[in-house]
C-alpha cells in the first residue's frame, strides 16, 4: 500500500516536472563564425550568410532571422536568392547545390531544405568539367546557369534541378564565335562570372578566367557578341541600362565596354587602374549604380597598390568628386548595395559589407558616409570575451539610464534606420529587461540587451583609462594623414589585439537596484563603479591589499601591478570608477561579489580573499589561504608563456602595418603552415605510440592552487546561534575548504563612521577536497536567500528567518547540505563518484509552471564537464532533469556558460557567437517571424503554384507535399540521368575515350 | 565492521584473531608537553610510567592517528611520528602488555610472548593498518575480483594508472569487442602494487559499485579520484589463475594462501565467518549514493572547525563566550564520544574508537571545564600539546 502511494506520488512529480522543465536551444546571438558567402534578395529584403561549417543564416528586419544547416560538413561558397521568390540556392565546397525555401507553418516561416543536386558529367570526364565556379539565378525564377571550371555552362531547371541538356552552352560553341588568333594561344579557362542583361532576360554575359566575355542569347542559342580584354577577369557588371559592361581584372584595372550596334566588336572604351603607377592587386568585384540625374556610384573591392597596401582589406566608393577607400578590419567576403524606391531600383542607399569578423553597413545618403549601427550580427569578439555576467529583470529606471549613456557613445553612427527590413517579427515583447555583460581582454565591459532575439549593444565601459597602460602611443592605427592616397578610412570595430593583457576583465558583478558595478581583472585590480548621468573628472582612489599577510618564502614571478593614474581623469557619462582595490601579489581575481546594501565588496585570488568597505574606502578583512607548498600560486603564471603571447601580439600588429606584398606573405605563411603541420603530425605519431593513461591518485592538500578562491557569498543567516541572524561572508577554495566570517556592521546612522569588522566563525574542510564552486544559504522553507536589496525593493518575499537555515556547498564533485548554525551534514548528492562528471558552472533559477499560473519552484541549474545541464530540486538536492547541451570536447564553450535567474543560459559556440538555451517552459526567447512571397512574383509567374510562404496553417501540409514532390522529382531525375549515363558508358566503351568530353557536350547541344 | 572482511595485512603471516573484549580498570590523564621536550621513546615511556605510577609494569603504547587508526609506539621512529601527528591533541592509550597480547600462533605451536624471545616481534592486528581487502567473493563470478583500497590507512600513494583498451566479451551473438578501461601501470612501492591484488592489464569493471561501461577514461578517472579515500574497484584480472574460490568450495585456505604475486610482499587472506549480508554491503551503499540522499558513514569526514578554535581576526577577544565548545553532532557517536574535542571526527573513526576496548568511558561529566582550560592554554601557546 505504501509502495503504491509512493508510486502515485512519483507520477505526480513526473507530471509536474514536465510542466516546469523543458530543454530547448532557442537562438544564436552574435556574428557567425567564419562566414564564407553572402547573398541578398532585394525583393524580400533578406540577407543570407553562409559559413565554412555549412550553416546558412537569413536576416531581415531586427528579430527576423532563420537558420539552416547543411548535412554535409562543407563550406558554403555561394548563396543566391531566386529572384522574386522565397527560395534560395547554396553552392557548397563539395560542388553540391542545395535549394532552400521559407515555408509557412502555423503562421510562421521556417527555413527548409527542399532539394539538392550535384552536376554529373559524362563518364570519364575530368571533375573540372562539372566543377561549378559561377552561378546565375535567372530572373525567370525557373533557371539556374552553372558555369564550370571546364568552361561549360550548364542550364538547370528549378525547382527540381532538371538538367536542360539541349540548352547547355559548351565551350566549343563559344570558341567557334571568337577570333581564332585569340583562341589559338591558350584555352579560355573557367567561367569566372555570369551576368544577365538587365534589359533582356534572354541575354547573358559569360566571363572566362582568361578575360573573354561572351554575350549569349539563350533563345537563339548562339553568341551574339564578344569582348576581348587582355587581362585575367575577376568580375563583371552589366550596367542597369544595358548599355555597357564593366570588367575588373587581376592587375587592379577595370574597363568599361560600351555595347554598340549588333555585330560590331566592342571597343575598350575606358580603362583605368584606380590606384595605378605601381603594380596593384586585383579588383575582386565591381559595381556601378546610377543615380537620378547625378553621377553614378562606382564601388569596387581590392585594387590596392601591391607593395604598399597589399595587406589592406578595402572597398573603394567613388561618387562624383568623392572617393573613399573603406579600410576593413578583416578579409572581405562579399558586399552588396541596397537601393531606395518602391521597386528598390532607385538611389543607392546603403553599402553592406561582410568581412570575415563583422558586418559593416555604410550609409551612402548621408554626408560623410557614416556607418549604420547594426541591430544584430554584432561582433561579440571585437576584443576576445574573457567572462560574462547575466542580470535578469532590470528595473526600468536603470535600463533607461544605461541606454541614455550608451546613446551618447554612439553619436558617430548614422541616424538612418537599419536598411534591411524584410519579414515580420511576430515575437511577443519580452516579458522583462535582461542585461548580459561581457568582459573583454582589452579591459572593456560591454552591456548587451539580452531580452530578445537580437543581442543589442547598449553601452561600452572601458577600464583602461584608470591606469597607465602598456599601450604604445605610436600604435594608433586609425590616424590618417591629410591628403593620404589612397584615401583610407578605417571602419569596423574588430580589434583583437589587446595592448596590455593585465587589463583583461575576469569577473563582473552588477547590482541592478543600486546601480553599483564591480569589475575585477587579470592584475588583481578590483574597480568599484557607480552610474552617473553626467561626465565627471575625478581622481580614482587606489588601495593596495596585501593578501599574503606576512606569509614567508614567497616570490611572485608573474606580471606587475597596474599603475593607477594619480591625476584626475575625465569619465564620460555612464559607469564611472570611484575606487580601485589592488591585490598584492597582483594575481588574477578568481572570485568577486558585491553587497550593495552593506556597501561591501569581496574578492579573492589564488592567494586569499578580502572584504572592502567601499563607503568608508577601508579594508575590512584579509585572509591568506595560500598553502606554503603551493609553488605554482607562489610564483604566478609562467612568464615564458606570457612573453610568447605578447610577442605574438606584437608581430600581428607588425603584419597589419607592414608594407610587404601579400604574395610574399602568402609564400612564407604557407611554408610556415606546412612546417607546423609536419611538426604536429610527428607529435601525433608520438602520442599514438604511448597510450593515453590517467593517474589515479587521491587529492592531497599539497596539490597546486588549493588556496585559490573559487566562490564568495554574502548571506544574512544564523552563524553563531539559532536565534540571532547576522551578516556573514562565505568563501570556498579550490582545495575543498569553506571559510565563514561573521560581519559586524554598525547601525545605519553610524555606518559611515564606525568600522565594519569581521570575525572568523567556521571552517569546513570537505573530505573529498574538490574545488568549491558555489555556496548558497537556504532559508527556513528551503528557498535560496534573496539578493541584496531585493527585499527593500519589494521584489522578493522576505526569507523565512524562523525555521532553521541550511548551507548548500557545491563542490565540483558533490552537493552537500549542512545544517546551520551547527554545521553537520544533512543531505548530499554525489556527482563525480557516480558517473565521473564534474560540476563546472552552477546557478540558482526560478522555474514557473507552464500550466498552473503562480506555481513555481526554485532549482539549482548546473553544467558538467560532460556538457550536460541538470536541474536539482531545492532543498532536497535531487536531480530533476538532465540534458546533453554542449559537446564535451568544447571546453571553452563549457567554461563560458552563464545561467540566468529564469532558467535560461548562454554559452559561446565560437569566439563570436552565443547560443541561448532554456530549461524552463516559460519565457522562451526564440525567433518567431514570417516572410511573405513578394507580390511581384505572383504577378509575373502566374503559371506557378501559389507562393510558398503563407500565413495560413492549413496550407502547411500541402507545402510539405510540394517539398516532397520536389525532392522526388530530383530523385527521379537522378535515376533518369543514371540511365543515360549507362548508355554513355556503353557508347564510350565502343568509341574513342580520349575525345569523349567534347563529344558529349556537343551531342547534348545537338 | 572494519575487520569483518577478509583482510590483507602487511605481513607474510596468516593471523587469526577473535574479538577483543576486556574489562579492566581505566585511568584517564591529560597533560601538556613541550613539543621539543622529549626526543626519545624510552624517555617518554618512563615519563608515562611515572605519571601513571606504574613503574616496573610493562605497558603497550598506542596512539590514534588523524585517521582514527590505533598505531603502536614502541621505538623512537614511531614515537616521533606520533608526536608530529599531534594536532594539537595526541591521544595515547596505555595498556598493560600481558592483558592485551594473546600472542601469535605460528605453525600451530603455543603462544609465544614476544618480550622474552628474540624472534620477530609481531603485534596484534590493531597494530597494523588495513590497506586492502578482497570483498564480496560470494556474490561475484569467480573470474572477477572486488578490491577495496584503504587510502587513509597509509601514507602511500594509491599509485596506479589506467588506460583505454579493448575488451572481449562473450555474448549470445558471439564474441564481441567493446571498449574497456584497464590498469596500465603500477607505481613502484605504491599502495596498489603492495597489495598484490591489482596488476597491469586488469580490466576495471566497476568503481564503488558503479559500472564503468560507456564511460570515458576521464570520467572513470574522476570517479576513482572522487572515491579515493575508500576505493572499491571490481576488476577482471588479466591473470586468471589466482582467482579466489568462494568459501564452501574445497581447499579454500590452500588457494587463498597463494593469492598475491609470488615474490612481492605476501598478502594473506583471513577468512572470517560473516553472514553473506555483510558482503553485499558496498553494493547497497553505492546504490543509495545514486539516490542521492544517503547518509553514508564512509566519507562523512569533513572537518568542521567552529568559531572558538579559530584564531580571531578582531583584535579584542572574548566575544565568543556563548559559543559552544563541544561538537558532538554525530548521531552515531552516542555516549562513547567522550573525547573532548572541538574537531568533529569522521564517524568511522568514532566507530573504530568505540570498538576498541581500551577506550575510556564514563567520563562525560566534568569534561567541559577541562576543555575550556585546555582551549585557553592552546591559545596561549600553540606548541603545547595536551594529552
Amino acid at each position: 500500500m505504501k509502495r503504491f502511494r509512493r508510486h502515485v506520488h512519483e507520477s505526480q512529480r513526473d507530471r509536474l516536472k514536465q510542466e516546469l522543465f523543458q530543454f530547448t536551444k532557442t537562438v544564436e546571438h552574435g556574428f557567425p563564425h567564419q562566414p564564407s558567402a553572402l547573398g541578398y534578395s532585394a525583393s524580400l529584403q533578406l540577407m543570407a550568410i553562409g559559413t565554412r561549417s555549412g550553416a546558412i543564416k537569413l536576416y531581415g528586419a531586427p528579430g527576423v532571422e532563420f537558420m539552416g544547416l547543411h548535412d554535409e560538413n562543407a563550406a558554403v561558397t555561394q548563396v543566391f536568392f531566386m529572384p522574386h521568390q522565397v527560395e534560395l540556392v547554396t553552392l557548397l565546397d563539395d560542388n553540391s547545390l542545395h535549394m532552400w525555401t521559407l515555408r509557412g507553418h502555423k503562421g510562421l516561416s521556417e527555413l527548409l531544405e527542399i532539394g539538392r543536386f550535384m552536376l554529373t558529367g559524362p563518364p570519364g570526364a575530368p571533375p573540372s568539367v562539372t566543377r561549378v565556379t559561377a552561378v546565375l539565378a535567372h530572373s525567370s525564377g525557373e533557371l539556374l546557369l552553372l558555369g564550370t571550371e571546364g568552361g561549360h555552362v550548364f542550364i538547370v531547371e528549378v525547382p527540381g534541378f532538371r538538367e536542360l541538356e539541349e540548352r547547355n552552352i559548351s565551350l566549343d560553341q563559344v570558341t567557334s564565335c571568337v577570333p581564332d588568333d585569340y583562341i589559338g594561344r591558350r584555352n579560355l579557362e573557367h567561367v569566372e562570372a555570369l551576368q544577365e542583361s538587365p534589359m533582356n532576360s534572354n541575354q547573358v554575359a559569360i566571363g572566362y578566367g582568361r578575360g573573354l566575355i561572351v554575350i549569349w542569347d539563350l533563345e537563339q542559342h548562339l553568341a551574339i557578341r564578344h569582348i576581348l580584354p587582355t587581362q585575367q577577369l575577376e568580375s563583371m557588371w552589366w550596367t542597369e541600362d544595358g548599355s555597357s559592361i564593366l570588367s575588373s581584372h587581376s592587375d587592379g584595372s577595370y574597363c568599361c565596354w560600351t555595347l554598340g550596334a549588333e555585330g560590331e566588336y566592342e571597343e575598350d572604351e575606358k580603362s583605368d587602374i584606380p590606384y595605378g603607377h605601381f603594380p596593384c592587386k586585383a579588383i575582386m568585384k565591381i559595381v556601378k549604380l546610377p543615380t537620378a540625374g547625378g553621377p553614378p556610384f562606382l564601388l569596387f573591392s581590392g585594387g590596392m597598390p601591391r607593395a604598399s597596401y597589399g595587406d589592406r582589406h578595402c572597398i573603394t566608393v567613388i561618387h562624383s568628386k568623392t572617393q573613399v577607400a573603406f579600410d576593413f578590419t578583416s578579409r572581405i567576403i562579399d558586399f552588396f548595395v541596397i537601393r531606395h524606391g518602391p521597386h528598390l531600383t532607385g538611389e543607392p542607399s546603403a553599402l553592406v559589407v561582410l568581412v570575415e569578423e563583422e558586418l559593416v553597413v555604410i550609409d551612402l545618403q548621408t554626408e560623410g558616409w557614416p556607418v549604420i549601427q547594426a541591430p544584430y550580427l554584432v561582433p561579440l569578439h571585437s576584443s576576445a570575451i574573457t567572462c560574462s555576467h547575466h542580470v535578469s529583470a532590470i528595473p526600468l529606471k536603470l535600463w533607461e539610464r544605461i541606454i541614455a549613456a550608451g546613446l551618447l557613445q554612439n553619436t558617430h553612427y548614422s541616424k538612418k534606420p537599419w536598411p534591411i527590413t524584410g519579414g515580420q517579427n511576430l515575437a511577443l515583447d519580452p516579458p522583462q529587461r535582461d542585461l548580459l555583460l561581457t568582459g573583454h581582454e582589452d579591459g572593456t565591459v560591454r552591456f548587451w540587451d539580452a531580452s530578445g532575439v537580437c543581442l543589442n549593444p547598449l553601452f561600452k565601459l572601458s577600464t583602461a583609462s584608470v591606469f597607465h597602460a602598456d599601450a604604445d602611443p605610436n600604435d594608433n592605427m586609425s590616424q590618417s594623414a591629410e591628403g593620404e592616397w589612397p584615401p583610407f578610412r578605417k571602419v569596423g570595430c574588430f580589434d583583437p589585439y589587446s595592448d596590455d593583457p593585465r587589463l583583461g576583465i575576469q569577473k563582473i558583478h552588477l547590482c541592478k537596484y543600486s546601480g553599483y558595478l564591480t569589475v575585477a581583472g587579470t592584475a588583481g585590480q578590483i574597480l568599484m563603479l557607480e552610474l552617473n548621468d553626467e561626465a565627471s573628472e575625478q581622481t580614482v582612489e587606489a588601495k593596495i591589499v596585501d593578501l599574503l599577510q606576512g606569509q614567508e618564502g614567497f616570490r611572485w614571478k608573474g606580471h606587475t601591478q597596474l599603475d593607477v593614474r594619480e591625476e584626475p581623469v575625465l569619465f564620460p557619462p555612464g559607469f564611472q570608477p570611484f575606487t580601485v582595490v589592488q591585490c598584492q601579489p597582483p594575481a588574477v581575481v578568481t572570485a568577486l561579489t558585491l553587497h550593495s546594501e552593506w556597501k561591501l565588496v569581496a574578492f579573492g585570488t589564488s592567494h586569499g580573499f578580502g572584504v572592502y568597505d567601499y563607503l568608508q574606502k577601508k579594508s575590512v578583512l584579509v585572509k591568506c589561504t595560500l598553502n606554503p607548498s603551493d609553488q605554482l600560486a607562489m610564483e604566478g603564471p609562467l612568464s615564458r608563456v606570457k612573453s610568447i603571447k605578447k610577442s605574438l601580439r606584437q608581430s600581428f600588429r607588425r603584419i597589419r602595418r607592414s608594407r610587404v606584398s601579400l604574395r610574399k606573405h602568402q609564400i612564407s605563411s604557407t611554408a610556415k603552415i606546412q612546417e607546423a603541420n609536419a611538426r604536429l603530425e610527428a607529435e601525433l605519431a608520438e602520442m599514438e605510440l604511448a597510450p593515453v593513461q590517467r593517474k589515479i591518485e587521491a587529492r592531497s592538500s599539497d596539490d597546486s592552487f588549493t588556496g585559490l578562491i573559487r566562490t564568495l557569498y554574502f548571506a544574512d543567516t544564523f552563524l553563531s546561534d539559532s536565534s540571532h541572524n547576522s551578516p556573514s561572508l562565505w568563501a570556498g577554495t579550490n582545495g575543498g575548504c569553506v571559510f565563514a566570517y561573521i560581519l559586524f556592521l554598525p547601525p545605519l546612522e553610524r555606518r559611515a563612521d564606525d568600522a565594519v569588522t569581521a570575525q572568523p566563525a567556521k571552517e569546513i574542510q570537505l573530505m573529498h577536497r574538490a574545488p568549491v564552486v558555489g555556496i548558497v544559504v537556504l532559508d527556513g522553507q528551503g528557498a535560496p536567500l534573496p539578493e541584496p536589496l531585493e527585499m527593500a525593493h519589494d521584489l522578493a518575499r522576505s526569507p523565512d528567518m524562523h525555521g532553521s537555515h541550511h548551507l548548500l556547498v557545491i563542490s565540483e564533485e558533490q552537493f552537500k547540505v549542512f545544517t546551520l548554525p551547527k554545521v553537520s551534514t544533512k543531505m548530499k548528492l554525489k556527482v563525480t563518484a557516480v558517473d565521473g562528471s564534474r560540476v563546472r558552472r552552477v546557478g540558482v533559477a526560478w522555474f514557473g509552471s507552464s500550466r498552473t499560473e503562480g506555481y513555481g519552484e526554485s532549482g539549482l541549474v548546473f553544467l558538467t564537464n560532460q556538457g550536460d545541464v541538470h536541474v536539482l530540486s531545492l532543498p532536497h538536492v535531487k536531480i530533476q532533469v538532465r540534458h546533453p547541451c554542449i559537446r564535451r570536447e568544447d571546453v571553452s564553450g563549457i567554461a563560458s556558460c552563464v545561467f540566468t535567474k529564469q532558467g535560461h543560459g548562454f554559452y559561446l559556440i565560437s569566439p563570436s557567437e552565443f547560443e541561448r538555451f532554456s530549461l524552463s517552459t516559460r519565457y522562451l526567447v526564440e525567433p518567431r517571424c514570417l516572410v511573405e512571397a513578394p507580390i511581384h512574383s505572383v504577378a509575373s509567374n502566374q503559371h506557378k503554384p501559389m507562393p510558398k510562404v503563407t500565413s495560413s496553417t492549413h496550407r502547411s501540409s500541402q507545402d510539405t507535399e510540394d517539398a516532397e514532390s520536389a525532392a522526388r522529382h530530383v530523385m527521379e531525375h537522378a535515376l533518369l540521368n543514371d540511365e543515360k549515363v549507362l548508355q554513355e558508358i556503353q557508347k564510350s566503351l565502343e568509341g574513342d575515350q580520349g575525345s569523349f568530353p567534347q563529344n558529349n557536350v556537343k551531342s547534348a547541344v545537338a | 565492521s572494519l575487520f569483518h572482511h577478509r583482510t590483507t595485512f602487511f605481513l607474510p603471516l596468516i593471523i587469526d584473531f577473535g574479538m577483543l573484549d576486556f574489562a579492566f580498570e581505566a585511568e584517564y590523564r591529560r597533560f601538556g608537553l613541550k613539543k621539543n621536550g622529549y626526543v626519545g621513546f624510552q624517555e617518554f615511556y618512563q615519563l608515562l610510567q611515572s605519571i601513571h605510577h606504574i613503574h616496573g609494569v610493562d605497558v603497550l603504547l598506542e596512539y590514534a592517528d588523524i585517521h582514527g587508526d590505533l598505531l603502536p609506539i614502541n621505538n623512537d621512529e614511531n614515537f616521533q611520528k606520533a608526536f608530529a601527528s599531534a594536532n594539537p591533541v595526541l591521544r595515547i592509550i596505555v595498556t598493560i602488555k600481558g592483558l592485551v597480547l594473546t600472542g601469535l600462533r605460528t605453525g600451530g605451536s603455543g603462544s609465544i610472548h614476544s618480550k622474552n624471545k628474540s624472534s620477530l616481534m609481531i603485534g596484534p592486528p590493531q597494530n597494523f593498518r588495513q590497506i586492502s581487502s578482497i570483498i564480496d567473493v560470494d556474490i561475484l563470478p569467480e573470474s572477477h575480483r572486488r578490491v577495496r583500497l584503504h587510502k587513509y590507512g597509509s601514507n602511500k600513494p594509491l599509485g596506479f594508472y589506467i588506460r583505454d583498451g579493448v575488451s572481449i566479451r562473450v555474448t549470445p551473438q558471439g564474441v564481441e569487442k567493446v571498449p574497456g578501461v584497464f590498469i596500465s601501470r603500477l607505481v613502484k612501492s605504491g599502495l596498489a602494487e603492495s597489495t598484490g591484488l591489482l596488476a597491469v592489464n586488469d580490466e576495471i569493471l566497476e568503481v564503488n559499485g558503479i559500472d564503468v561501461a560507456g564511460k570515458s577514461l576521464d570520467q572513470v578517472t574522476d570517479m576513482m579520484v572522487a572515491n579515493s579515500h575508500n576505493l572499491i574497484v571490481t576488476v577482471k584480472p588479466a591473470n586468471q589463475r589466482n582467482n579466489v574460490v568462494p568459501r564452501g568450495s574445497k581447499n579454500s585456505m590452500g588457494h587463498s594462501g597463494s593469492v598475491g604475486s609470488g615474490g612481492s610482499i605476501g598478502s594473506a587472506l583471513s577468512h572470517d565467518s560473516q553472514s553473506p549480508a555483510s558482503h553485499s554491503n558496498p553494493i547497497t551503499a553505492s546504490s543509495s549514493i545514486a539516490e542521492g540522499d544517503s547518509y553514508e558513514e564512509d566519507d562523512d569526514g569533513d572537518v568542521i572547525l567552529e568559531n572558538d578554535c579559530l584564531p580571531t581576526y578582531r583584535s579584542h577577544p572574548g566575544t565568543n563566550s556563548n559559543s559552544s565548545t563541544l561538537n558532538r553532532d554525530s548521531p552515531h557517536q552516542g555516549q562513547h564520544s567522550s573525547i573532548p574535542q572541538s574537531v568533529s571526527m569522521p564517524n568511522s573513526l568514532a566507530a573504530a574508537l568505540s570498538h576498541s576496548s581500551t577506550m575510556m568511558s564514563h567520563h562525560n561529566g566534568g569534561s567541559a571545564h577541562s576543555v575550556g582550560s585546555s582551549q585557553e592554554s592552546m591559545k596561549e601557546d600553540g606548541n603545547v600539546i595536551t594529552l
